[in-house]
């Protein structure tokens, strides 16, 4: 019998704690199998903030270390400083990467660190319970604004991605959904495209993932889903804005 | 190796090299700038790397991530910058990493001022973050104890897999003594860093955690880590006692402030006093052996650049509150040699 799909051997064989209907499970996949296919399991080093995904180093089977809130892009600075030649990845959530640790990122990209960011924004904040997150949509409800996001009181999201894009040292930043088939087979190539702009030591990329929440939502996983094809999406255009690995090359 | 005249920061620098130091990252703040300026000079002629980073928030992350890949590698600040520092601290502590912390102390609280200062003991000795964890803490009281407290701040982290804090003052980063950089007299056996971030090679991966979800694991984790931190205490109680054989009364003090305090006990000499001096060299462990078998001491003068800390330190170790007696000056002021003989003179009477 031909085998089709098998396991990537980036993933181990832990249970992951993931809510149902929890994308970061497809996201994780994706990573660790673009890692395998450029045969760099051996030499991947994943940097896991406090956020939901906190535990993926678990999941992750190559080196992992867990930072402080907000601050994976500094600790994968020293790590790449120290091993130029190491892959070395952030996985952030939006209220990690997009609020406290604004500035770290910002300057991680401004100095061009040959770094890989996946970045997942899933609106809220995941671990502490579903409050407002800095990708919060308007009108959307948080344990924080029960009322719903009121732009004249709490602003508004922010577009990470087009944001970044601004930004010298980056190199190859792209946003993707993990929403259905098309858009996880997307997905996955732009992750390997971001992790061969950091193979290619070019500078600094970065991918955003729409990805869901059911817990925190108040969804079925099948309603999630829906959400960010509706609602997310149109807020948060998917598509690829920067990339210069073309003139770097 | 002949002696050079340095300027304390710089010293830093040249011992931090020596020790094998190649990552330094850091952020502005008066008064240790001399400190990163003079790595951004150095580094890149030995093949290391320099980064100033966009805060001491990040500077301290970007030290989690060098150590925690196997690298000797140090950050740099001042009061308030050390401040901002302490969650990373805690990270690195908590993960067991070994990391150099140099604080060049300036007046406080708050923005405060630029002056030397000695108000920080309690945030670098008891420890400013979150959670229960010890740090070493080395205090030099001259540039050739600086130079020697970072090379072996390095061997010392190692061998601990733990961070170790330089704390000095304004006046030692600034101030030209000759040196002679050497290596360290301790000569340790290093443990192999099995367990940095170098990719995992064939092998198992390696995992750095800071995160334990299930209290009597994480119960476990404090356990061990105050295991290590007893050995620490056992082994590394280190001072200096200065004309103590007699001494009748004795003034606790460290760093630069140590230093007024010794022209003070000559001066009270002089006039017949039988008074001393225990400095202690690391701050932590505190050296409580040194106030062993002291019972015939009278008083205890505790003198420091503060509205009083380390005194805490001092009633715990020589356990009677009521002999120990302080005199302190705040903010970035410098006492004088007579204020400091003034107050024990006042202490002692006319104890001649
Ligand atoms: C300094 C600090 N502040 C707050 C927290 C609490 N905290 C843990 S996770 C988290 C939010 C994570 O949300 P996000 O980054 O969006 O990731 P998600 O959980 O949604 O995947 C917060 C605020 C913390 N651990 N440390
Ligand atoms: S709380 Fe939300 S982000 Fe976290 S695992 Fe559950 S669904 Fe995923």
């Amino acid at each position: 019998m031909a085998v089709l799909f098998e396991k990537t051997k980036g993933m181990t064989d832990v249970k992951t704690h993931y809510c149902p209907g929890c994308t970061h499970g497809i996201v994780h996949r994706l990573v660790a199998e673009c890692l395998e296919e450029m045969g760099e399991l051996d030499n991947a080093i994943d940097v896991s903030p406090v956020g939901c995904a906190v535990l993926a180093l678990n999941y992750f089977n190559f080196d992992g270390i867990q930072a402080a809130h907000g601050r994976a892009p500094a600790t994968a600075t020293g790590i790449k400083r120290v091993h130029p030649d190491k892959m070395v990845l952030t996985y952030q959530g939006d209220g990690d990467l997009a609020s406290i640790g604004m500035c770290e990122i910002v300057h991680a990209a401004a100095r061009g660190e040959k770094i890989t960011t996946i970045f997942i924004n899933n609106g809220i904040y995941g671990m502490t319970g579903g409050q407002m997150a800095p990708t919060t949509l308007p009108g959307m409800k948080a344990t924080t604004a029960p009322y719903g996001r009121d732009v004249s009181l709490q602003g508004y999201p922010i577009r990470v991605c087009e944001m970044l894009s601004t930004l010298d040292g980056s190199k190859y930043i792209e946003r993707v959904a993990v929403d259905s088939p098309a858009n996880v087979i997307k997905a996955k190539k732009a992750i390997r495209k971001a992790l061969e702009t950091q193979k290619a030591g070019l500078g600094f990329s970065l991918i955003e993932v729409l990805s869901t929440c059911p817990t925190n939502w108040g969804k079925t996983p099948v309603e999630a889903v829906k959400f960010v094809k509706e609602e997310m999406i149109p807020y948060y255009p998917l598509g690829v804005y920067k990339d210069s690995t073309k003139e770097e090359e | 190796m002949a002696k050079i005249l340095l300027k304390g920061n710089e010293a830093v620098v040249r011992a931090a090299i020596e020790a094998g130091c190649r990552y330094f990252f850091g952020y502005p703040i008066t008064p240790q700038n001399e400190i990163p300026e003079y790595f951004s000079k150095e580094l890149p002629k030995v093949g290391g790397t320099f980064v100033q980073a966009e805060s001491e928030v990040a500077a301290i992350n970007m030290l989690y991530g060098a150590v925690a890949a196997g690298a000797r590698a140090m950050t740099s600040s001042s009061s308030p910058g050390v401040a901002l520092k302490q969650e990373g601290i805690g990270y690195i502590s908590k993960a067991e990493l070994p990391a150099v912390i140099v604080n060049m102390m300036r007046g406080g609280p708050g923005l405060g001022s630029i002056q030397p200062s000695q108000s920080d003991y309690n945030m670098c000795v008891k420890c400013g973050s979150n959670g229960d964890y010890r740090n070493i803490v080395m205090a030099p009281g001259n540039i050739q104890e600086l130079v020697d407290m970072v090379i072996e701040a390095f061997d010392m982290a190692d061998y601990y897999t733990n961070p170790v804090v330089i704390l000095a003052d304004g006046l030692i980063g600034q101030m030209m003594e000759p040196v002679e950089i050497k290596q360290p007299e301790v000569k340790r056996e290093m443990p192999e860093k099995t367990w940095a971030l170098t990719g995992k090679n064939g092998g198992e991966p390696h995992r750095i955690i800071n995160l334990n979800l299930d209290a009597n694991e994480l119960e476990q984790v404090n356990i061990e880590l105050f295991k290590k931190y007893a050995v620490i205490e056992e082994n590394e109680q280190r001072y200096e006692e200065y004309k103590m054989d007699d001494a009748e009364y004795a003034f606790v003090s460290y760093g630069t402030a140590s230093r007024i305090v010794r022209s003070a006990v000559n001066e009270l000499r002089n006039e017949g006093y039988k008074v001393g001096m225990i400095r202690p060299l690391l701050l932590w462990p505190f050296p409580e052996k040194a106030f062993e078998g002291k019972d015939h001491i009278k008083k205890y003068m505790d003198v420091e650049f503060s509205m009083g800390q380390m005194v805490d330190d001092v009633k715990l170790a020589c356990n009677d509150k009521h002999k120990v007696e302080f005199y302190g000056r705040a903010g970035g002021v410098i006492p004088s040699v007579n204020e400091v003989v003034d107050f024990a003179k006042k202490v002692m009477g006319g104890a001649q």
